[in-house]
């Protein structure tokens, strides 16, 4: 590479920077203010790019980035003040979620306003040509980029120091329950601090615009560009994020140039890493206080009562006989309800008892299920071998993986478990060699002896279920108590000779191995795989399947299984805007039943008492 | 001014107020007493609504307060100075006086960021200064300061003398009387009765999250024997 073409690259790079930094801002704002992290902020990037695109033949291309901006804008405080001012006090999972259901809502809104196909925008009136910079060409719109980043995070910065808005706005980032005391409008402050960080994701979307064409995948590529940004940068650090969101473009533009571009995103994740190892709250993020205390009373997990267990084997004994009536789609329902089971239980035992809310659950599926076909397919290995090995691939992503996800907690665990499963989603995606790319591997079939439904439902029963009981076993054991423990009192635990950090590795290993038990289980049931096996959208799945069984429930995330794989399944076949649809009853179920399903028995039991 | 009727409030399962009633006169200082745990922190962030309470009535100037959020409580005339005193460390002085500030109240001193540094001149002196880099006695000064820019009708001072100099408590004693004299309704809870003694008229004291003894602090000074019940570690 001459030096002129590393000049232009790394010209590029800071063009790249400007969009990645407004989107990151935003949601470090909000966060900061809201404590929610707003999962919906690349939908919101998406429908900055779809409105200008659309507003650009009415007003032309320049008044169209301001007015997709504010529209957006708009749209956030709709969503501030209907949606999340109900959620400030609901835990932060069900706050994520609900911010997921978003962009199911959106993703499925663009869908029907936009159609599926690529939007491309309209090139800026005025900076659709080339500067030569050094004897080379540069696209002049790119130069006008590269201001736009410094010149917001100056607005920005005068924005939060020499106004009162901001001075507000900075007192509620550090503690919002004092600012309140001090007579501070919380409700205005709350709907004008999202609304700011919508415009800013709405302008970061327009602003791509001649740059890349508005297309529907942006939302979760966005967002989980704009956790790493935040997660490098540190998280409420707005000159963090800026550096950061260079990095990473410069990162990229470099990769892309030197011809590595599918090596993109594991630099990327090798930058992450190195920068938590070092720095594991992020460039210039400060240490969250330990939480002192009980900071929610959770009750006691309770071990199933004989009753349960009897209930339970019934149910076995019925599902072990359902084969000799039926061997139809009921089969196969059943027995994508019992792989999901597993999935969730597994995820159940790291987000509930272990605390670790993992966003990125399906990539340890996913490696399950890809190891199985792999070794099937590329290796000519025997089913029963694939089967067996499979999740030990799973457990070893997860073993490496979890070495960096517990050193952190909460809120930057889920966005770098996320991140992680965005990582993994993309090497399956890209691999064409051995992944088969984005058609993924078909013809995984399992042994002759198992070839029937009914034979393989049997093995899948007994599988999950010995499966899971291993794992509800393991939470009744002193690993169990000392991983709540760990969760619920960090330094009471740490003080008494706990070594949290090696137990809830080991507990994110474990739950990766049998998250890939479910996996492999998964793709020779279905006899392919695909990228989507992987995707984000799998890993929320659990968690809405863990949500709505009840978290801090034993046998909750069995029946949320049960009913979110049969709710998709009924949805999907005969509705185009399914997601939609999902999105809406993951709302509705936020807003009522903050407790999960499992809780709904309590409530009803409450009421019939009163 | 105040009124608190059966007030019961608590954290989760463990329930720390268990139902008592409490009136302030307009200008009164009143001191709430009691050994550590005794529920004397709860009882204030409950009445700013802080703490939510679980049952009784919270009435302020003839207006039901108990369900509303700490801001509207706030905007009444309601103000709080936490045990902790919760600077914002990462602002100014100036700054950590402008969050306070609400708008002139009719009836109220209205209090400016000079008014409040004529009051604390230590303030006045660091006004750039970062809230995080203050000692412990300074943070305590700004914390009062910065809830008085809301022109408060009333104010909840939970152990201002807490972890202080002796110097510092008294000047912060000369403070808290000012304020009286200005005509200002206090409610403190102190554990340093010296302190209790030197500024309230009227005591109050709470045992496991009940009201045992209230009268005029003159008659608690008078009575080693109540003191050695309730008080005495």
């Amino acid at each position: 590479m001459s030096a002129t073409s590393i000049l232009l690259q790394f010209l590029n790079g800071l063009a790249g920077a400007s969009a990645l930094f407004l989107v990151a801002a935003g949601l470090s704002l909000i966060f900061g203010v809201t404590r929610i992290v707003n999962f919906a902020h690349g939908s919101l990037v998406m429908l900055g790019m779809y409105l200008a695109v659309a507003l650009s033949e009415v007003v032309g291309f320049w008044w169209a980035l301001p007015c997709a901006a504010l529209a957006v804008a708009g749209l956030g405080a709709l969503i501030e003040s209907v949606l999340l001012r109900r959620l400030y006090r609901a835990p932060e999972l069900l706050q994520l979620l609900a911010t997921f259901a978003l962009v199911l809502i959106i993703r499925d809104y663009a869908l029907w306003q936009w159609g599926p196909e690529d939007l491309l925008g309209p090139r800026a009136p005025g900076m659709a040509g080339a500067v030569t910079i050094i004897g080379q060409p540069f696209p002049a719109y790119d130069l006008f980029l590269i201001a736009v980043g410094p010149a917001v995070l100056g607005a920005l910065w005068l924005l939060l120091t020499r106004t009162r808005w901001g001075t507000l706005v900075r007192a509620a980032t550090q503690d919002r329950e004092m600012a309140s005391a001090l007579g501070v409008n919380q409700r205005l402050q709350f709907t004008s601090v999202f609304a700011l960080g919508a415009l800013l994701a709405g302008l970061g979307g327009a602003l791509q615009l001649p740059r890349e064409p508005a297309t529907l995948k942006v939302d979760l590529a966005v967002v989980s560009d704009a956790f790493v940004v935040v997660v490098v940068g540190g998280l409420g650090s707005l000159p963090g994020a800026f550096v950061a969101a260079l990095l990473i473009a410069e990162v990229k533009a470099f990769c892309i140039a030197l011809g590595y571009s599918k090596l993109t995103l594991v630099v990327e994740f090798l930058i992450m890493a190195l920068v938590l190892v070092l720095r594991p709250w992020g460039l210039m993020g400060r240490m969250p206080a330990p939480a002192r205390g009980p900071a929610a009373l959770e009750p006691p997990l309770a071990a199933p009562s004989p009753r349960v267990l009897a209930g339970l084997c019934t149910l076995l004994a019925a599902l072990a006989l359902v084969p000799l009536a039926t061997t139809g789609f009921t089969l196969v329902l059943l027995t994508d309800m019992l792989v999901f089971a597993l999935f969730a239980v597994s995820l159940h035992f790291i987000s509930g008892p272990a605390g670790l809310h993992s966003f990125g659950h399906a990539a340890y599926f996913g490696l399950g299920a890809y190891g199985a076909g792999i070794l099937a397919l590329r290796i000519g290995a025997p089913m029963e071998l694939s089967l067996a090995t499979a999740p030990l691939l799973a457990g070893g992503g997860a073993l490496l993986f979890g070495w960096f996800c517990v050193r952190l907690s909460g809120i930057y665990l889920a966005m770098l478990t996320l991140a992680f499963a965005q990582i993994a989603w993309s090497v399956a995606f890209q691999w064409d060699a051995v992944t088969g790319g984005s058609n993924g591997l078909i013809g995984i079939w399992p042994a002759p002896w198992l070839a029937s439904k009914a034979a393989y439902f049997w093995l899948v029963l007994a599988l999950a279920c010995a499966a899971i009981a291993l794992l509800w076993r393991a939470l009744h054991s002193p690993f169990g108590y000392a991983l709540r423990a760990a969760r619920d009192s960090p330094l009471r635990a740490d003080a008494i000779g706990i070594d949290a950090r090696a137990l809830q590795w080991a507990a994110f290993t474990v739950a990766g191995l049998f998250a890939g038990i479910a996996g492999a289980l998964h793709a020779f049931s279905k006899g392919s795989i695909s990228p989507e096996s992987m995707a984000v959208a799998r890993s929320v799945d659990g968690l809405v399947m863990v949500l709505l069984g009840g978290i801090q429930t034993l046998t909750g995330p069995l029946w949320g299984a049960a009913l979110f794989t049969w709710l998709q399944d009924a949805l999907a076949r005969g509705f185009d805007y399914w997601r939609a649809a999902i999105g809406c009853v993951i709302l509705a179920l936020v807003l009522a039943l903050p407790g999960g399903l499992g809780s709904l028995g309590g409530l009803l039991k409450r009421q019939g008492r009163a | 001014m105040l009124e608190v009727r059966a007030l019961a409030a608590g954290y989760g399962r463990a329930q720390v107020l268990f139902g008592f009633d409490l009136a302030l006169r307009a200008g009164e200082l009143v001191a709430l007493l009691g050994r550590n745990g005794a529920g004397k922190s709860t009882t204030l962030k409950a009445l700013m609504g802080l703490v939510p309470p679980a049952a009784g009535e919270v009435h302020f100037r003839g207006e039901r307060i108990d369900r509303l959020a700490p801001w509207r409580i706030a905007r009444l005339g309601l103000a709080y100075v936490p045990e902790e005193r919760r600077i914002f460390t990462d602002l100014s002085v100036t700054e950590n006086l402008e969050v306070g500030r609400l708008p002139r109240r009719e009836g109220a001193v209205h209090w400016t960021a000079q008014r409040l540094f004529e009051l604390f001149p230590n303030l006045g002196r660091m006004r750039d200064r970062r809230g995080g880099s203050m000692s412990g006695g300074e943070q305590q000064m700004l914390s009062i300061a910065r809830s008085l820019m809301g022109n408060p009708l009333a104010l909840l001072l939970d152990e201002p003398s807490e972890g202080l100099a002796p110097v510092i408590v008294d000047a912060m004693a000369g403070a808290v009387l000012e304020l009286k004299r200005e005509g200002l309704c206090v409610l403190l809870t102190e554990q340093n009765l010296r302190f209790a003694r030197r500024v309230a008229d009227r005591a109050c004291i709470l045992e496991t999250g009940q009201l045992r003894h209230q009268g005029a602090m003159s008659a608690l000074d008078a009575d080693p024997a109540l003191r050695e019940r309730y008080l005495a570690a």
